[in-house]
């Protein structure tokens, strides 16, 4: 009989006290419609979905379905972020728009851009953020570069999760620099999950790998041919990843190997097999 | 005789012949029931004040809502 449960009950990602049993965390942007979005959500396991706050479409949208209507706060944690925002005024305007649309829901993703063509993030500006929305009671996940110190002192300020780009924004260039995310991973206490980046199935497994608590991705499911297909794929990694992490690969060898079969009690021991 | 109210809604001007709510201004553009945060003048609107407080000539008013994001 197989454990009907290959992951352990108790191994939760816990951000600002609330464990979540899915370490993948999706968006919701790029998807044909919010048939297509829902379902690749609910392939995915993801419990925290990403949205973004937009103005409403004045005078042409009566009876158009919405977001939330596809994806109901009452069954997912609704996680609001600041795309498209290059101040930390604007992110901070943005969230409080947010917390009001969402009944007073403090989790929040936070990002502030710096530059529109590489969306890399603007640290000062995303430090200045972070400290006005942690004093005015945010749980802040915070969109950063993979520098050490500036998750270091993005933690420092009180924000609930450090998320590193892998790569650029909907780059799909995988995990570019793994050795910063791992001294990130060693200096920082809050969860640090790899957002941005994230091409296929095999990335978000070597995040994992990495010791990464969890992985934030949107591109790579709703822009592959099959998002609904992807976004279990994408489960099933960040599971394999995680579980590779917690069992603890074996040692690398890389100049010798190591035989798996027994090296005796061969039927024609060979007399030419060199010494 | 009112004059008309004068305001910049979600980045585009409009204009009311009358006072209005809040309230009365989301069902105006048949967005009642709808999830939505009220901004005004950089100052947001809760939800519960949304009947109580009214339009004002010169205000910058912004009608937001959830879309897909990553």
């Amino acid at each position: 009989m197989n454990a009907p449960e290959r992951i352990e009950a108790g191994d939760a990602l816990v951000v600002a006290g609330k464990a979540y049993r899915s370490r993948l965390l999706v968006g919701t942007g790029k998807y044909r419609d919010f048939d297509e979005t829902r379902r690749a959500v609910e392939a995915s396991g993801a419990e925290i979905v990403t949205v973004a706050i937009r103005r409403t479409n004045i005078g042409q949208n009566a009876g158009e379905p919405s977001l939330l209507e596809a994806l109901p706060p009452s069954r997912y944690t609704i996680l609001p972020n600041t795309a498209g925002c290059y101040t930390a005024e604007d992110a901070v305007r943005t969230l409080r728009l947010a917390r009001e649309l969402l009944d007073g829901h403090a989790l929040v993703k936070l990002e502030v851009l710096g530059d529109a063509r590489t969306l890399y993030p603007n640290m000062p500006e995303t430090l200045a953020a972070a400290k006005t929305l942690v004093a005015d009671g945010f749980q802040v996940m915070a969109y950063c570069s993979d520098d050490p110190i500036m998750a270091k002192q993005l933690e420092d300020l009180g924000c609930v999760a450090v998320m590193p780009l892998a790569s650029l924004i909907g780059s799909g260039m995988g995990i570019v620099n793994p050795w910063n995310l791992r001294i990130i991973i060693d200096r920082v206490q809050v969860p640090v999950l790899v957002d941005a980046g994230i091409g296929t199935a095999s990335d978000a497994a070597i995040a994992m790998e990495l010791g990464c608590d969890g992985v934030l991705m949107n591109t790579a499911i709703a822009k592959a041919r099959e998002p609904v297909r992807m976004a279990r794929a994408m489960k099933l990694a960040v599971e394999a990843g995680r579980e590779a992490w917690l069992a603890g690969r074996m040692p690398a060898k890389p100049y010798e190997a190591s035989a798996s079969s027994p090296a005796s009690g061969l039927i024609a021991p060979s007399a030419s097999a060199p010494k | 005789m009112s004059a008309p109210i004068r305001v910049v809604l979600n980045g585009a001007p409009r204009e009311f012949p009358a006072p209005l709510t809040f309230s009365e201004l989301i069902d105006e553009l048949a967005l009642g029931g709808r999830r939505l945060a009220v901004e005004r003048n950089g100052e947001i609107i809760p939800r519960g004040r949304l009947g109580e407080e009214s339009l004002a000539d010169g205000d910058r008013i912004e009608v937001v809502m959830a879309v897909g994001g990553g």
